[in-house]
């Protein structure tokens, strides 16, 4: 490959500053590795507000965390596994040479699950949350029942929609990004050698999905889902 | 020379795990673990509802990253770069912690907040 380099005669996508495509490609997993550390410490904030407020006014947000619906949780989390698994399944299609239309296929199905996860997200739960009036800032009603832990249950709620909202737009961005990667596939631009768009972008989907995974135990699951003995 | 290919049958196999992981998650959730008593402050009670969940989450996490995110075959640079940013995580969510359950260790008895108006006229004369 490095003497194809030195004379001149390049593989599709290849850059001359690199020795091979070997390097090529580390240099540009390493390179999205470095942004998605931005972003672990970008949503990392949110992330340890989160743990100080949950450790301050922990019974208040046990009781938000009942609140939530959890076998939407759930449904999404699966939803979201599957959009990761067929992004894997749009690079694997890519490097392993197959033809243009498994990539379009696989990049399209990861659109159409990712569409799913926001749809069940905003037209069922969001949606119920407003009429419940759980939504702070939109007629939030404090509910006797929380007793004195009440008070804290909105910030709660601040939580839930500012994280899950947060998510929600990278996913949105995500689309974006897939939809490029679309037409970049039927237009032929990727093959065995050369897939860098898409593996890279797929660090990017499989990122949100993990942030996902944690925000669905500590949104959905703190509280936890079993009769309280006594309490309140 | 087009990478580390994994096989369709790695990313199925992960994928199931994911699955059946995040059924087991949702099902521990409906039953009752108990407490855990530390006696410190602030961290006094901590629900070990909390504790299994998080620790199936960071197992999800790490098939996630591991295979999906190919990083189990990327080279040793890779894996220290996405150590760092977890380490940098760990740094701030600790020293914050460290900071925010320690506050009722001030030996004034109002808290650092009596002694402000002493160190006022100091911080006034730097400005």
């Amino acid at each position: 490959m490095s003497e194809m380099a030195m004379h001149g005669a390049h593989p599709p996508g290849f850059k001359h500053q690199f020795e091979d495509m070997e390097q090529q490609r580390e240099a540009g997993s390493l390179g999205m590795w470095v942004f998605l550390v931005t972003e672990i410490m970008f949503f990392g904030g949110l992330f340890a507000t989160y743990i100080i407020y949950r450790t301050l006014y922990l019974t208040a947000f046990e009781e938000g965390s009942r609140l939530l619906n959890v076998k939407f949780g759930a449904a999404n989390t699966a939803v979201l596994i599957g959009s990761s698994l067929t992004m894997a399944l749009a690079i694997h299609a890519a490097q392993a040479g197959k033809k243009k239309s498994e990539q379009v296929m696989y990049l399209v199905l990861t659109m159409i699950l990712g569409a799913l996860f926001l749809f069940l997200k905003f037209n069922y739960e969001w949606r119920a949350d407003y009429h419940e009036h759980l939504i702070p800032g939109f007629g939030f009603i404090i509910r006797p029942e929380w007793g004195a832990a009440g008070t804290h249950v909105p910030l709660y709620f601040c939580f839930y929609f500012f994280m899950t909202g947060l998510h929600a737009m990278h996913m949105i961005i995500g689309f974006g990004i897939l939809g490029t990667l679309t037409v970049m596939a039927q237009r032929n631009r990727f093959n065995s050698e050369y897939y860098a768009p898409l593996e890279v972008s797929g660090l990017y989907w499989h990122f949100v999905d993990i942030v996902w995974i944690f925000l669905f135990p500590l949104l959905y699951l703190i509280g936890g889902r079993f009769a309280l003995p006594g309490v309140h | 020379m087009s990478g580390h290919v994994v096989p369709v049958k790695t990313y199925l196999g992960i994928f199931v795990a994911l699955l059946a992981l995040t059924a087991l998650t949702t099902g521990v959730a409906f039953v009752d673990f108990g407490e855990l008593h530390t006696g410190i402050g602030l961290v006094d009670v901590i629900p070990l509802n909390t504790v299994v969940a998080l620790t199936i989450a960071l197992v999800k996490m790490l098939l996630v990253i591991l295979f999906f995110m190919h990083v189990k075959y990327s080279s040793g640079l890779t894996k220290i770069v996405v150590m760092t940013g977890f380490l940098f995580l760990a740094i701030l969510v600790s020293f914050t912690l460290a900071d925010e359950l320690t506050r009722g260790w001030s030996p004034e008895a109002g808290g650092w907040n009596t002694a402000l108006p002493a160190i006022l006229p100091l911080i006034r004369g730097l400005c």
